[in-house]
């Protein structure tokens, strides 16, 4: 299942980047890019387990930039 | 200016005014640093408090460590004054930097703001507004004036002009009637239309445009990914090169720590690649949006760099350089009659037909050709295969091909010409020739004409014979022409001009059945496709209307774009570097590293916003 997300407060490109590469290495995900321009980010991950891998996702990103927050 | 940025702002005046008082007091010691950390936490609390956020998360080199390290290590070596200052520097920075990208991704939005918010549908005698997503196919859609025409439609009733700037690229207006299409996202100038809607909105032309270019940034040029790279290694490796700064020329030579830990504080300052990280995506961005607003949407920043650097551009023939339509191109009158005796002979033996060579001697030969269609038909007989046999004006005229002649004994003197030749002759005396051809687009000639001062080999592909090919080749100036293709050989021929051609190949055609050459080129242009889906799937570079000249215009956005890239990564690393070298030499201290870090990142955004204004490279 491939999802789109809203970013907020999405303010540092390098950040950005950073949360891409550590999503992507995120067991059951497919695919991820995280668009610093239109502040979006796309998740592709296993369809049983995908509210499950979000919320990963949301922990890493937090982790990353404490500011940006994913509009679920 | 958001209100979290204005609440930055205040914080940063506060902090300055509180600098400048705790420079002024007259106090020493412990009590001066104490009257400095007021302003440092002022400023710079949320960067600390991150920084320690972010140890605890293992993000080691992070900005805000970097920062909280750089001005905590100015205070303790007793530079009160300076790791405040640097602190303040960088916030500001920092609000520059969110500005500045806040205010390129609204005007790139804005670039694209061609999205229909709501579409005005007739049912059951009542116009009702509705999201043009629940407009179905065959519904009827009312068009008001000044309002964006929501999905892609046919005009029912009335008349009136059709700004389409917003999706073709193209200024002047354009009239509609009954029949006519209108593409959505152009907006209806002057007259209230009804329409019936043609496709789905997730169908329409703008949520293809919409979709192709917000995904456009998920294609990668060699260029971001390579930054991406560098930004990975080049923080780590400057924090090293910091702390080997700090370390070894004081244990080594017993130099003063003081000293060259403040030198290694400067390179902590100048660690994060952001400027970079920023600035070329945005370029790019930049560029693609630009290029759309131009009628040129560009599938990702990949093929943006690939096409600034192709060396050749191949063009399909017909319906790409040429009309795909026939059209009389000249006349070899011959026996003693006159060349408007012979165009008006022909257009009189030919006006019943219904053969495109037929109606474009017609349309040739103007009205008084026209009037005679309504007029009660004479004696015509078509002869398959050769041409016509009619009464026109009480003399027998035989139009059609050089079999025709000789089947009536008619000699016919040889035609060096391409295109198709249909002789004439009138009560058994031949009058002459007209030579028909495809009509090159007004723009053909100058759009290779551009290509080639862009230092590109221009070549034609066509399927004609070589006298016919070798015609329009001249006319149009391209450098190279390939003849006598079959559709399949296309492929064959691209690959061949691909192994001649270091620099890459793009390849020009209108999508219809040179699909597999437009995916099998270095790069594709689909010219006018954007009803075909396969030829959007094909292309990388679509052109929303089927004029030639939006391909060098796509090649100097391109290359402008790219100019703009590397101008950024130049500048950002030039200016890092200088500042490393001199703050290793102690000629640079923390402020000027500062200032030349966000100042750096600001410009290189300032420049990366240019790539958007392509209306200067279009002319």
């Amino acid at each position: 299942m491939k999802k789109i997300f809203r970013l907020k407060d999405l303010d540092c490109a390098n950040c950005a980047a950073k949360m891409e590469r550590h999503i992507r290495k995120l067991d059951g995900v497919n695919d991820a890019s995280v668009n610093f321009l239109t502040q979006k980010m796309t998740v592709d991950a296993e369809d049983a387990r995908f509210e499950e891998i979000m919320d990963e996702v949301v922990r890493l990103c937090r982790k990353v930039e404490p500011d940006c927050v994913i509009v679920r | 200016m958001t209100r979290r940025h204005k609440l930055t702002l205040a914080r940063i005046l506060a902090a300055l005014a509180l600098l400048v008082a705790a420079e002024l007091a007259p106090l020493e010691g412990i009590w001066k640093l104490l009257l400095f950390l007021v302003p440092y936490f002022l400023v710079g609390g949320d960067v600390l408090w991150r920084s320690v956020i972010n140890i605890c998360h293992g993000q080691v080199f992070d900005e805000n460590f970097l920062m909280s390290v750089a001005t905590v290590g100015a205070m303790a070596t007793g530079e009160y004054a300076e790791g405040v200052a640097v602190m303040l520097f960088y916030q500001v920075g920092e609000l520059f930097q969110s500005v500045a990208v806040g205010k390129s991704r609204r005007s790139i939005a804005a670039l694209m703001d061609i999205r229909p918010e709501y579409a005005n549908v007739l049912r059951d005698g009542e116009t009702l507004e509705v999201a043009p997503e629940d407009v179905l196919v065959g519904e009827t859609i009312v068009l008001k004036p000044g309002e964006r025409v929501p999905l892609d439609c046919v005009v029912t009733s009335g008349a009136g002009s059709i700004d389409t700037a917003a999706i073709t690229g193209e200024s002047a207006p354009r009239d509609v009637a009954v029949g006519d299409e209108l593409v959505s996202g152009s907006i209806n100038l002057s007259a209230v239309l009804e329409a019936r809607v043609k496709s789905v909105y997730a169908e329409s032309a703008v949520a293809r445009i919409l979709e192709l270019v917000e995904n456009s940034s998920e294609r990668k040029a060699k260029t971001e990914n390579f930054i991406t790279k560098f930004a990975r290694w080049y923080t780590p490796a400057v924090v090293f090169a910091a702390l080997a700064l700090a370390l070894i020329p004081p244990l080594a030579l017993g130099e003063p720590w003081m000293k060259w830990v403040h030198r290694a504080l400067v390179f902590l300052v100048v660690s994060c690649p952001c400027a970079l990280v920023i600035s070329v995506p945005l370029s790019f961005f930049g560029g693609i949006g630009g290029a759309s607003r131009r009628g040129i949407l560009v599938k990702g920043s990949n093929y943006l760099e690939a096409l600034s650097k192709v060396r050749a551009v191949v063009f399909d023939k017909t319906g790409t350089l040429t009309q795909g339509s026939f059209k009389v191109r000249a006349l070899r009158e011959a026996g003693g009659f006159r060349s408007e005796e012979l165009l008006s002979l022909a257009a009189g033996a030919e006006a019943w037909s219904t053969h495109p060579i037929a109606r474009a001697i017609v349309a040739a030969a103007g009205p008084a050709a026209q009037a005679r269609e309504d007029a009660a038909p004479a004696q015509v007989e078509e002869l398959a295969g050769l041409g016509v046999r009619a009464q026109v004006d009480g003399r027998t005229v035989l139009a059609g091909n050089a079999r025709l002649m000789a089947s009536e004994g008619i000699e016919v003197p040889e035609t060096e010409e391409g295109g198709a030749v249909v002789h004439v002759a009138c009560d058994g005396v031949y009058a002459g020739a007209i030579l028909i051809a495809d009509e090159p687009k007004p723009d053909a000639k100058d759009a290779v004409a551009r290509l080639r001062a862009q230092g590109k080999r221009t070549v034609m592909l066509t399927g004609d014979r070589k006298a016919s090919a070798r015609a329009v080749a001249e006319e149009l100036g391209v450098d190279d022409f390939m003849s006598d293709l079959m559709p399949q050989d296309k492929v064959a021929a691209l690959e061949k001009l691909m192994d001649e051609t270091p620099g890459g190949v793009a390849f020009v055609g209108d999508g219809i059945n040179d699909a597999p050459v437009l995916t099998r080129a270095d790069v594709g242009l689909a010219m006018g496709a954007l009803g075909s889906d396969a030829a959007i799937e094909a292309a990388d570079l679509v052109l929303m209307d089927d004029k030639p000249s939006r391909v060098p215009e796509a090649v100097a956005i391109a290359r402008r774009t790219m100019t703009i890239v590397r101008e950024n990564i130049v500048f950002a690393l030039a200016v890092k570097l200088a500042i490393l070298i001199l703050g290793a030499l102690g000629y640079a201290n923390m402020w000027l590293a500062v200032f030349a870090d966000v100042g750096v990142a600001v410009l290189a955004i300032l420049n990366a916003l240019r790539a958007m204004n392509t209306k200067k490279v279009a002319g």
